[in-house]
């Protein structure tokens, strides 16, 4: 009988198609902490995070805000001397969260996220105005205050759309999208 | 006239239109015609990888499919979309399990993707297809003196370059100088703006801004080039607010690279879309302006005309530094 799958083995199959898989091929050396612009704003440095999956440390790493602050900027990925797609591994990590429910310290940037899916299968384009409920109501009343000035001046230059845009062939696209996968396609 | 299939994407039709217009004016000037593609839809953006993979490669799949159709190189002026449009078709080269999945799909909007299209950035286009001395020829009003910083953001060369070649790129300033004006070295050219965290997480994207601002105020730049519509956003419509939590910084103008193109291949700009712009642009008009009619009058030696151009490029900056 196989018992649970440890942590460790849980994360390094959620990161599968990454080729090499960062659980087994992270040296260690600390070039992508050293290349983050955002180390500075995360609990832990992308390093330390690759060094407590495989410790196993299932609590911590989902606690931490590492992959929630990085802004896919891929420089990590590039430096790699392992050549491990750091940043895609982010990516693989917040959904991981996600599938997991253990995102409420970072529910913003999982709700911006899906907002913006939403919106995008039932339109087929972006529209910003949209994804402000998303973390608006988080930031308090200064934070609505800094957002309306900024669309204000947006507005007043004619860069603010006050109606998103569609594609013609949406039902199309929905059932694309459906074919895929039965997600993110409600509306 | 070389045509190419362009693919605008979201932020051009919106807050980015000043790109639009001006990506569309220079490359006519430049002698390409940029046909916009049927129906396109999203990229997905980075919102879009952080929940599905598999549904944002479908996104890009779709546009791709229709872009194939035309049989053109697909051209993106947005860093985003051209790098989502740009990997997942080489995902999809590279797995053809995954574009099997995929193609099942866009059968539903009778499509089909056969991996053809080449996805290029329009600064690459410009580059490679135009060339640097055809630009050159092409350049009516001086831009010498102007200090631009080249700003390279993310996406355009990473993650399609790794290791040093993603360090050591000179193509932003090659065209710069091209133009006649002259690159500033920018250390940070190759930072992150922040991206979409100046929603989600806006204290990290002000900081990074801000860097990005400050590097290039301290190398005497008066106006920050960029390739990408959301770098452009965070670096031009937010700096308001990333001056009032960091006070000493100077406005700097941020224009797309396709505004100062166009002024030096003496498009106006109005119809480069300039004046929509949160911070003012008008000391760079006013610059070029005056470098037409000093480069008009004939003859001045070499040294003296470097000198004033030198000071006429550094007075309106200071002035814009008072403020």
């Amino acid at each position: 009988m196989a018992g649970p799958v440890s942590f460790t083995a849980e994360i390094r199959h959620a990161l599968y198609a990454l080729t090499p898989n960062p659980v087994e091929a992270c040296i260690q050396c600390g070039t992508c902490s050293a290349s983050c612009p955002l180390a500075d704003f995360m609990d832990h440095s992308p390093r330390q995070l690759i060094a407590m999956i495989r410790a196993g440390q299932r609590r911590a790493v989902l606690a931490s805000n590492t992959f929630w602050i990085c802004a896919s900027c891929y420089q990590c990925t590039v430096r790699c001397p392992a050549e491990i797609d750091v940043a895609r591994m982010m990516y693989a990590l917040k959904r991981y969260a996600i599938w997991r429910n253990q995102c409420e310290r970072e529910a913003v940037t999982r709700d911006f996220s899906r907002r913006f899916m939403r919106m995008v299968v039932r339109t087929g384009r972006s529209w910003e105005p949209a994804l402000a409920p998303a973390y608006l109501g988080r930031r308090g009343l200064r934070g609505v205050l800094d957002e309306a000035r900024v669309a204000a001046g947006l507005l007043w230059h004619g860069r603010l759309p006050l109606w998103p845009r569609r594609i013609r062939r949406r039902q199309a696209l929905r059932r694309v999208l459906r074919h895929i996968v039965p997600v993110g396609g409600r509306s | 006239m070389k045509t190419y299939a362009y693919y605008p994407g979201c932020s051009l039709e919106t807050m980015a239109r000043s790109y639009h217009c001006s990506a569309v004016e220079t490359a006519r000037v430049l002698g390409l015609e940029l046909q916009e593609i049927q129906d396109w839809n999203c990229c997905g953006a980075t919102a879009y990888f952080h929940i599905d993979e598999l549904l944002a490669y479908t996104l890009c799949a779709r546009t791709l499919a229709i872009a194939e159709r035309t049989g053109l190189d697909l051209v993106a002026p947005c860093a985003g979309c051209f790098k989502n449009l740009h990997s997942a078709a080489d995902a999809l080269r590279k797995d053809p399990d995954l574009a099997e999945h995929i193609n099942e799909a866009l059968a539903e909007d009778d499509l089909h993707l056969s991996g053809t299209t080449r996805v290029r950035h329009l600064i690459e286009v410009f580059v490679e297809d135009v060339g640097l001395e055809a630009i050159r020829a092409r350049v009516t009003r001086s831009l010498r003196g102007l200090r631009v910083a080249p700003y390279y953001g993310c996406q355009v060369v990473r993650p399609q370059k790794t290791g040093e070649a993603a360090e050591r790129v000179t193509f932003f300033e090659d065209l710069i100088s091209a133009l006649g004006a002259t690159a500033v070295p920018y250390p940070a050219r190759l930072r992150c703006c922040g991206g979409s965290l100046i929603a989600t997480q806006r204290e990290a994207a002000l900081a990074l801004v801000h860097d990005l601002l400050k590097s290039a105020v301290e190398q005497k730049a008066q106006v920050v080039a960029t390739l990408c519509p959301l770098c452009q956003t965070n670096l031009e419509a937010y700096q308001g607010l990333v001056r009032r939590a960091y006070p000493d910084l100077p406005a700097v103008p941020v224009l797309y690279f396709t505004q100062v193109m166009g002024l030096a291949l003496g498009i106006s700009p109005r119809r480069l879309g300039i004046g929509r712009e949160l911070v003012s642009a008008a000391q760079v008009v006013q610059f070029c302006r005056r470098g037409t009619a000093a480069d008009s009058e004939h003859a001045p030696g070499e040294a003296a005309r470097a000198g004033q151009a030198g000071e006429e490029g550094s007075r309106p900056l200071a002035a814009g530094r008072m403020r």
